[in-house]
């Protein structure tokens, strides 16, 4: 075991691997975390804390994973390059690591300019460091565990032991060169992959084809990205805006019709909208979890948490595998 | 070449209000290709500072000109006789921030504002577009990338992209924005290389670029040579033994 994290447990004894994603708050509340925890606890393997995704201030992703850990689930921090440099990321790693975290998925980070996309004021003008990539990131992770050593070189006694992760993004453009980057992430050391939101599941496994070709799925273990659609007006606008995220048109009518069906009964249109979600997301999981070559899905319901269980649960995905005493 | 902008008139109007005397300078290099602050846009700014002026029931004097670049200490230098000749009381350089930094640190105790807000290191893509090359991170990976810089052109400066974010070759900050690695991975395979970039290229050293400090280059050779030349004519003056 290269971290004695249960996720690394999971896959490495080839059983079908379930990760979630919590959300941070963005003030200083730890119950908001502690409640989603104690909600989702037991419904998937180990649970990715996000780094203030779209760039929006949150609680750090150490701190909440800390808040998760002491619930008894099992965190993945998430650490982008966007904020932090090569000091302050080795630095975290070291502590987060003392703090007991094992997991540690290396990401890019959205743009700064995200925080302002939405509703919020965000921090448009912060200044973004990007010091390394999140290939060289991976790869500091794996030095730094393998080799005992810093990235400047300089010995580390006592090593930060994470199973390593990075994302893919396997229908984004420019798409033939999707299957090469995620090489590259292989190579740099990532143990385990979690996709980017799968809707289009015939294109993924197009994409899937070619990395079994390049024999990726044997080096590095690939988490099917499901996005658990809420709305039409989610579906439709990740559609259009979310780079990487292509819905089928038939799945957006699916959604349509579930709407249309509650007439103009607002409250009805959201209860039958989020059932269909729900049915959507579990036969996503189905599609994927039957494409060789996939080890796990990992399943994010934003800002919808507390459907988790139940999605897991009619994919058949419950109970998980039980850590060791 | 230096890309700039001019500032909003209302920013230059505020920080010239207290100065009877102004002198407005351009610059006949980049920032005359780019229409920020060549002759033409010194003579433009010159007559709405005059209307404005005029409006406001005021009235002062403007001197005004353009050195062919504000960056040489040759070219300079006359200007810092006129200076002292003229004696404005004020300087609005249309100049790059070079030019500005370098007139300011000569000219003594006359202030120096800048006229326009030095934007990047680009080129023209069509009349009245320009678009940003190049970053000056002083280690130059070019040839790694197929000509297209990763640094000054992918809006994280990744060195292994392309990010998540790329959508139908745009960057996910705007649709108006290339995603430099899109155009990496496009020319390398056109030329035929792109299997060089499942190297992975590992994080960089910095400190080459700004992030080392203000930089300096010395080219030994010629300042030697310059100090011999200098050498060579203070021996040729009458009185003195070489």
């Amino acid at each position: 075991m290269k971290s004695g994290s249960n996720l690394e447990r999971v896959i490495t004894a080839g059983q079908f691997a379930v990760t979630a994603e919590i959300g941070p708050p963005m003030d200083a509340n730890p119950e908001v975390v502690i409640e989603k925890a104690k909600v989702l606890k037991g419904y998937a393997d180990a649970f990715n804390i996000t780094d203030c995704q779209t760039a929006v201030v949150r609680i750090s992703s150490i701190a909440a994973a800390v808040l998760v850990l002491r619930e008894g689930l099992e965190p993945v921090m998430q650490m982008t390059c966007r904020d932090r440099n090569r000091i302050a990321i080795q630095a975290d790693l070291l502590g987060a690591a003392a703090l007991g975290l094992k997991n540690c998925l290396c990401i890019a980070g959205d743009h700064q300019s995200f925080s302002a996309a939405g509703r919020l004021k965000g921090h448009p003008g912060a200044k973004n460091v990007y010091d390394v990539d999140s290939i060289q990131l991976v790869n500091i992770l794996k030095i730094m565990r393998d080799e005992g050593r810093q990235q400047g070189g300089d010995p580390l006694k006592t090593r930060p032991q994470f199973f390593i992760g990075a994302a893919w993004t396997p229908l984004g453009d420019p798409i033939e060169f999707r299957p090469i980057r995620l090489g590259k992430k292989a190579k740099a050391g990532a143990d385990f992959i979690q996709t980017q939101g799968i809707f289009d599941v015939e294109a993924f496994a197009r994409q899937m084809e070619k990395v079994r070709n390049l024999g990726l799925h044997e080096q590095t273990a690939i988490l099917g990205g499901i996005i658990v659609p809420r709305s039409m007006m989610m579906m439709k606008y990740m559609n259009q805006n979310v780079a990487g995220v292509s819905i089928p048109e038939k799945l957006i009518a699916r959604m349509a019709k579930a709407k249309e069906s509650a007439g103009a009964d607002k409250e009805k249109a959201k209860q039958l909208q989020e059932e269909e979600g729900t049915k959507l997301a579990v036969e996503l999981i189905e599609q994927v979890r039957a494409i060789p070559g996939i080890k796990g899905v990992h399943v994010q319901a934003i800002e919808w948490e507390t459907q988790i269980p139940e999605i897991v649960k009619r994919a058949g995905l419950y109970p998980r595998p039980s850590a060791p005493a | 070449m230096i890309v700039a902008e001019r500032k909003p008139f209302a920013e230059i109007k505020e920080f010239l209000a207290p100065y009877k005397k102004v002198m407005i300078l351009g610059c006949g290099t980049c920032v005359t290709v780019c229409q920020a602050g060549g002759q033409a846009e010194v003579d433009i700014l010159t007559s709405e500072l005059k209307i404005a002026d005029r409006q406001a029931g005021k009235s002062r004097e403007f001197i005004t000109g353009t050195v062919t670049r504000q960056c040489e200490p040759e070219m300079v230098d006359p200007i810092l006789e006129q200076v002292k000749r003229d004696q404005p009381e004020a300087i609005l350089t249309l100049a790059c921030g070079v030019g500005c930094n370098f007139l300011a640190e000569r000219v003594g105790k006359v202030p120096v504002f800048p006229g326009v807000n030095t934007s990047f290191y680009g080129t023209a893509l069509e009349h009245g577009v320009f678009a940003e090359m190049c970053a000056g991170c002083g280690q130059c990976i070019l040839h790694l990338t197929g000509g297209i810089c990763p640094i000054a052109r992918c809006t994280k400066s990744l060195m292994n992209g392309p990010c998540g974010g790329s959508n139908k070759g745009k960057c996910e900050i705007s649709t108006e924005v290339d995603c430099g690695w899109a155009l990496i991975v496009k020319r390398m395979e056109e030329l035929g290389t792109l299997d060089k970039l499942t190297e992975i290229y590992a994080a960089r050293d910095w400190s080459k670029s700004f992030h080392g400090g203000p930089r300096k280059l010395l080219i030994p050779s010629v300042k030697i040579a310059a100090e011999l030349a200098a050498q060579a004519e203070e021996a040729k003056k009458p009185g003195v033994k070489s």
